[in-house]
């Protein structure tokens, strides 16, 4: 099929699922309405476990299994990634190359804003259920921060940061102990997943239930995940050439 | 008003498969494939919307009838985000090796470098 | 307030349009980080930071990296192959 053709026929669909689009959103409730019954409903749940961030309620605590799903998706694609991207076996991998101009105030940009990322990241995270934020957005902040490193200095000095290999351990390390987590729900007779720390005052530190402990499990999880998803291709970039290529 | 939410997101949905068929290089279908996606996120925060009501954090002075916006689809969406970042990757990854064995990394050429 | 919500949703949509658009898989990073960063103000105007803050971190940084480093590496794969191959065979 020729690529005009291609286009013709994608053309022809599209129109036809505009319509079947248009057709189902005109009858929808309106946008801005004040009818939410699953809104009604979280609420009141979130509250009753003392938890004033009621996402975080929701992805930890009352559909935490979804984040369970959504944790073993990370995992495994983690792992398929740094599978793929492994040198084959007519690859090498050469040393990473160091020097390079990196200006000055580059350098001190990155240095200093590196520990105000950490800090932040680490705050959104284990503040996750009492202002937005969670084991994602801080986990997600977190590795951005990391890869400052890179953006304003050098990959020697990145690779220098973060050793992989504790990467993976730590990532493997978030996982499990989200799953611990939540079998201890489990054996404590409560159900899976269920709460089996209690729910303190409302507002609090140390309250609402498991959902701090699912929070920094997911949040050193997803570091982790990201840090060395990006490590191999980094790799795969700047450093694995096939066997015999001249060096560039 | 009413339905440009809607429209929105049918809008990036249709762009972003247009732009998967229209692509010449891998990597630009992974991204019309992104932008696809997004489509989907503004189409759950548009269903959870509502006029003049806070965002689902309740602070000290709030009670359990203040007026919040529908928490639960903002957790369907954040979890559909982080899934697609990391789905985004593995495609990526897959791209480099498609290339590395064929050669080319334009959809219309893998097709006929087979065997 | 709901007008400054349809100008967002009207410029994700013109942004997300054009980064489908954008020729050349290098420059749609770029654009893919921009369309990132509206998608962001959309989601906060939409009572959402949770959704926010973790499309912000995501979408600016780690999947334009990602498609960066991919786009790279297959360059140089191709630019490699070329080089090898136009001695080996004729032109298309």
């Amino acid at each position: 099929m020729s690529r005009g053709v291609r286009m013709a026929v994608c053309a022809v669909g599209a129109l036809g699922v505009a319509v079947l689009l248009a057709a189902a959103f005109t009858r929808m409730p309106a946008f801005g309405g004040a009818h939410h019954p699953y809104r009604d409903a979280a609420v009141g749940a979130a509250v009753r476990h003392a938890t004033p961030n009621v996402v975080s309620s929701l992805n930890f605590d009352q559909r935490g299994l979804d984040t369970l799903v959504e944790e073993m998706i990370l995992v495994a694609c983690v792992l398929a990634s740094v599978a793929l991207l492994r040198p084959a076996h007519h690859e090498s991998e050469r040393p990473a190359r160091t020097g390079g101009r990196v200006l000055p105030a580059s350098r001190l940009v990155g240095y200093v804003l590196l520990p105000v990322t950490l800090a932040l990241g680490l705050d959104v995270v284990l503040h996750g259920h009492l202002t937005p934020g969670g084991g994602f957005q801080g986990g997600v902040i977190l590795a951005t921060g990391l890869h400052l490193v890179y953006v304003t200095g050098d990959y020697a000095a990145l690779r220098r940061l973060r050793p992989v290999a504790w990467y993976a351990y730590g990532e493997a390390a978030g996982a499990g102990a989200f799953l611990l987590l939540a079998l201890a729900g489990l054996v404590s007779a409560r159900g899976f997943m269920a709460d089996i720390l209690p729910p303190g005052r409302f507002g609090a530190l140390f309250s609402a239930g498991t959902v701090l402990p699912f929070s920094a499990a997911t949040g050193c999880a997803v570091v982790c995940g990201m840090v060395v998803l990006l490590a191999a291709f980094f790799r795969q970039e700047l450093q694995i050439t096939e066997t015999g290529e001249a060096d560039r | 008003m009413t339905y440009l939410a809607y429209a929105v997101a049918g809008w990036l949905f249709l762009a972003g498969s247009l732009g998967i068929a229209r692509s010449r290089h891998l990597v630009q279908a992974i991204v019309a494939l992104s932008i696809a996606q997004s489509g989907t996120y503004v189409l759950l925060l548009g269903v959870g919307f509502q006029r003049h009501a806070a965002a689902p954090v309740f602070t000290a002075d709030m009670t359990i009838r203040s007026a919040v916006v529908d928490p639960v689809v903002q957790a369907m969406t954040l979890t559909d985000i982080v899934v697609s970042a990391t789905i985004t990757a593995l495609l990526a990854a897959l791209a480099v090796q498609a290339a590395k064995l064929h050669g080319t990394a334009d959809p219309d050429d893998l097709r006929t470098l087979q065997g | 307030m709901m007008w400054i919500i349809g100008v967002t949703l009207v410029l994700v949509a013109a942004v997300g349009t054009v980064v489908a658009l954008t020729p050349g898989p290098e420059r749609q990073a770029v654009t893919l980080s921009l369309y990132a960063l509206v998608l962001t103000l959309l989601f906060f105007e939409l009572s959402a930071p949770d959704v926010a803050l973790s499309q912000l971190g995501i979408g600016t940084a780690v999947v334009p990296l990602i498609v960066m480093l991919a786009v790279r590496k297959i360059a140089r794969m191709r630019a490699r192959t070329g080089a090898g191959d136009r001695e080996r065979r004729a032109p298309r």
